[in-house]
């Protein structure tokens, strides 16, 4: 197993680099193929009725990430005690919600709220999760992040 | 074989003009729904006998008006104080304000210290006059023009940069 | 006063600053010693005068001299003494001049240890030092001034919020700090390598405590973050992937390939060109981290509603700061000679893989967090990548990186031959796969992943173990055993370590997520439900009052096979200013597994609804994290870093022969 020295370092390099690129060209597809499935865009509730028959938008069936505020008096528990009803709203639409699970502390009439789920119907929102958006002092980023943990807060593209 | 060596940078600097754009992005968006479109319908009761109420018909043919919402236990909108203070001071706008969600003793404390620039303040105790004006959070302040239409929000406390990059030239433009 | 005596320390630091970024690296080019010995004095006169505007801002918190508009806004006078503390860096000004306090005790400590160091290079070290110092006090002192009055003055301050006070997130900021400020050092030692153009095994022997020492902290500082998400939250999640983990998660998986490929350097004088960029790179994600928390181009919108100048300096300081050493770099990197040469199969090249995969693996989560912004500059859409994003990505390069960490540390140096490694570790590769498989059929099957990162977990464990097992000639029999054990370099224990940690971690990473049970439902008082073999009986729910909230207490009595097990009393709190809500779950860790139970609202229906959850294997991931930071520190303490012969050496030709660069 006599090698030049030359050679060693020549196929070093080309072990490098064909190394290198491959690992890149599998983290490229990965990437590529996870942006594709796993993409969530953020809409507020007139957006969606007004771009519900967007062909390009396909929202009613993708999943996708409904933010405004709680109506107020709209909260409604049903009968099996763990599946929650509630109108989310923007000033200029409104979609109702139906979550079943525990909302998360922050969760109240009249503030912030972000929903990612699917939509049932052109004005039914079923959530997988629901995020409470706690913003009502606009504060630095540290005590918005240790509440965004706690609450289970959801932040920047809400503020729509 | 140097070119190599001038990739990361290359790469550095293509991210740093997509953060530059992001930055320049982020602090001009934040619109509202509601921007462009008449103010609410509402009445709110004074918050105490030193004031008078506040309801939509303040914000119809009266000039141009700054509606501000706060609260006593918010500390941003301790920051802003002062600046809503100059603003008070002009004559081509009316201040009008929403308490939120709060304690009308703490509130008027708070504007005892101050100052009070108001010409009403409504007391909006349950949120729920707010939230048809998409209020998130406190503090917000709303520009609204003499026909009752919003023409601008601002999301957060007014700075001394905020009030000469933005509300004071708006305020200047609109009133001419 | 004492406001004004901070100030005043932090104008003084920044002419100190100032100094030391400019005189000793024209010392180095002159060979003036003058100036190059004045680099050490002023590094420590810079670290105390930034100490006392940091005691400065430290006593006004404690006193709650409420004239301060930081302490007004961000403490109150009920708070315990330790959340008045913690309350200094719990915002934007005080962490600031925390991180640059940190920053500044570094350049001390390299002044104040780095006796072995040859005086240029030692110089120019600190003067980089500096400079990211100076970029730092700058912004403090023109952006965010935290010694800043305020008239009239308050009553009382506004910073009464109850999630802040917490033991786990009061000390989770300085861990962080000290991790990614302590990756500077790197950052100056290679900064200072490239303008003298060469890198050798001596500097990599420099560079490597101190990497280590920041890995260290960053270790804990994430492990500590997580694990306050996992109990403060109220659905025990404990990793979100969200930009502010992602931005202390990138300097630590740098960090890691640093300090893999800093061993290279040390021992076979090979992948210098790399370790330097690494280094780099890896101080560049943890300003990039700070730039993504305080800018709030992806964190928050609010932000910087209040402030985009700060956004804007500390971009053009980062443009600066990144764009600068990459410049150099890009000038300076091929001259540095290529070195030892070795065979794809060996420990070089294991290591080589393990820094190809970090480095992807960095790069996955970096496209993941400005993902968002990438999407709003092209095409105006407000998108995001969640959890699934890097299920898809960064979990499949772990796996070959994980497989690699078994056989990696058995590989010898230059060449080795594959067959007879595997050989070796036939007991880790057959135990992981019998673990698999009994898992599979306790599970009946279970997910596929999930049964992979079980296997990797047993096979990382026992791999590491038989690494040690042969370094202390276990197999030679019992006699001298314990004197081999002792002998032992803390080096090798490290690294034994710190990879069975990940092999804990990945244990409990992947059966919590796998094989929780979850209940949700209404549940009367007397009704028992069962969870993960537990019976939980639920008592009732009491009021309980608190100081500045009331709340109600749920009280679970969790029994096993019958016999009584614990008593578990979740708590939900409701705070009247700001007005809050916050849930406290009763948790109790066992070895095999988590008991958790939240209490939330009261049903319409009568009872109250509740979530109960048994996470097995939970605390594995922090354990793991444990054992991870503590081979690190065993590492640290490794005799042969403190002999520092060949440094001596080299610093003695470095002196006679030392290259002038400018």
């Amino acid at each position: 197993m006599a090698v030049s020295p030359a050679r060693l370092r020549k196929r070093r390099r080309l072990l490098l680099t064909v190394g290198g690129v491959v690992v890149l060209g599998i983290a490229a597809a990965l990437v590529l193929n996870a942006f594709r499935d796993s993409v969530v865009f953020f809409y507020s509730p007139s957006e969606v009725q007004a771009r519900l028959d967007d062909p390009s938008l396909k929202l009613a069936d993708r999943r996708f990430r409904l933010g405004g505020l709680v109506a107020e008096d709209s909260v409604v528990t049903l009968d099996d005690g763990v599946t929650t009803e509630f109108t989310v709203t923007d000033g200029a639409g409104e979609i109702r919600v139906r979550f079943t699970g525990m909302l998360p502390a922050l969760f109240r009439e009249g503030q912030g709220v972000v929903a990612e789920g699917r939509l049932e119907g052109a004005n039914l929102f079923i959530a997988e999760d629901v995020l409470a958006k706690h913003d009502e002092n606009y504060m630095p980023p540290e005590v918005a992040e240790a509440l965004k943990k706690s609450g289970h807060w959801e932040g920047p593209e809400a503020a729509q | 074989m140097t070119w190599r060596a001038f990739l990361p940078i290359g790469v550095f600097l293509v991210l740093a003009v997509a953060l530059f754009v992001g930055l320049g992005r982020n602090a001009s968006i934040v619109p509202s729904a509601l921007v462009g479109k008449p103010v609410p319908t509402f009445a709110l009761p004074a918050l105490d006998d030193q004031t008078r109420g506040f309801t939509s018909a303040d914000l119809k043919g009266n000039g141009l008006s700054l509606v501000n919402v706060f609260a006593s236990w918010c500390a941003p909108c301790r920051a802003e104080h002062p600046q809503l203070m100059a603003l008070g001071q002009r004559d081509d706008v009316t201040l009008y304000a929403i308490n939120y969600k709060d304690d009308p003793a703490k509130a008027r404390a708070f504007l005892d210290k101050l100052g009070d620039p108001f010409a009403a303040i409504g007391a909006d105790p349950t949120g729920r006059v707010s939230i048809d004006w998409g209020v998130y959070g406190v503090p917000e302040t709303y520009i609204v023009n003499a026909r009752g239409e919003i023409i601008y929000k601002h999301v957060g406390p007014i700075m001394p940069q905020d009030l000469e990059a933005k509300i004071v030239p708006l305020l200047d433009g609109a009133g001419s | 006063m004492i406001a004004e005596i901070g100030h005043y320390a932090l104008v003084l630091a920044l002419a100190l600053a100032l100094l030391l970024a400019t005189l000793p690296m024209i010392g180095a080019a002159r060979n003036d010693t003058l100036l190059m010995a004045a680099a050490r004095p002023l590094a420590v006169g810079l670290a105390a005068f930034v100490l006392l505007a940091f005691g400065c801002l430290t006593t006004l918190y404690v006193v709650s001299d409420f004239s301060v508009v930081n302490v007004a806004s961000n403490s109150h006078s009920a708070k315990p003494l330790l959340y008045k503390i913690s309350g200094v860096w719990g915002n934007h000004e005080g962490s600031l001049v925390l991180w640059v306090f940190i920053l500044a005790l570094f350049g001390a400590s390299v002044a104040l240890l780095g006796g072995n160091l040859p005086a240029r290079f030692r110089a120019r070290v600190l003067s980089v030092q500096a400079m990211i110092a100076l970029g730092f006090l700058l912004f403090t002192l023109l952006t965010s001034n935290p010694f800043l009055r305020l008239d009239p003055v308050p009553a009382n301050g506004a910073g009464l919020n109850p999630l802040l006070q917490d033991p786990g997130l009061a000390f989770h900021p300085p861990f962080l700090y000290l991790g990614y400020v302590g990756f500077s050092v790197a950052f100056s030692f290679a900064v200072a390598a490239l303008i003298e153009g060469r890198v050798d095994p001596a500097w990599a022997r420099w560079v490597r405590p101190w990497t280590l020492a920041a890995w260290i902290a960053l270790t804990f500082g994430i492990a500590l973050g997580s694990w306050w998400a996992y109990y403060e939250l109220g659905w025990g999640g404990w990793w979100f992937w969200d930009p502010v983990e992602n931005a202390s998660f990138m300097p630590w998986l740098a960090g890691t390939a640093l300090l893999h490929s800093a061993i290279v350097v040390e021992k076979r004088d090979t992948l210098k060109s790399w370790t330097i960029l690494l280094a780099i790179l890896t101080f560049s994600l943890s300003l990039l981290g700070t730039f993504i928390v305080r800018s709030g181009v992806i964190t928050s919108v609010h932000a910087f509603a209040s402030d985009p100048a700060r956004g804007v300096f500390i971009l053009a300081f980062l443009v600066l700061v990144v764009g600068g050493s990459l410049a150099l770099y890009a000038v300076r990197a091929p001259m540095l000679r290529p070195g030892g040469l070795f065979q794809p199969v060996s420990r070089e090249g294991a290591l080589v893989v393990n820094n190809v995969l970090l480095a992807v693996a960095t790069g996955t989560v970096l496209l993941g967090t400005l993902y968002p912004l990438i999407e709003d500059v092209v095409s105006g859409q407000k998108g995001s990548v969640g959890p699934p994003y890097y299920a898809l990505t960064f979990v499949p390069l772990m796996i070959p990186l994980i497989v690699a960490m078994g056989i990696g540390p058995l590989l010898k140096w230059k060449r080795d031959e594959l067959g007879a490694v595997l050989r070796r570790v036939w007991l880790a590769f057959v135990l992981a796969l019998g673990v698999a498989v009994v898992v599979a059929y306790l599970q009946d099957g279970g997910p596929v992943m999930a049964l992979v990162g079980v296997a990797l977990g047993v096979w990382l464990i026992i791999a590491s173990l038989v690494k040690w097992a042969e370094q202390v000639r276990l197999t030679d029999g019992l006699a001298g055993l314990g004197r081999r054990i002792r002998r032992l370099r803390g080096g090798v224990w490290g690294m034994v370590l710190a990879h069975l940690g990940l092999g804990v971690a990945v244990l409990g990473m992947t059966a919590s997520t796998a094989w929780e049970e979850a209940v949700l439902q209404v549940m009367a008082p007397g009704e028992t439900v069962s969870v993960g073999g537990y019976d939980f009986t639920f008592e009732g729910v009491t009021p309980l009052p608190g100081p500045n909230y009331t709340a109600v207490t749920g009280r679970f009595l969790v029994s096993r096979a019958g016999r009584p097990f614990a008593v578990l009393d979740p708590e939900t709190r409701y705070y009247a200013e700001p007005p809050m809500t916050t849930t406290e779950a009763a948790i109790r860790p066992t070895l095999w597994g988590d008991l958790y139970a939240v209490v939330g609202e009261e049903a319409r229906t009568g009872g109250w609804a509740v979530r109960i959850y048994f996470k097995p294997l939970q605390h594995w991931i922090w354990w793991g994290a444990a054992i991870m930071g503590f081979g690190g520190l065993l590492s640290l303490f490794d005799r042969r870093w403190r002999v520092g012969v060949a440094a001596r050496a080299r610093a003695r030709e470095s002196e006679t022969i030392g290259v002038p660069a400018t």
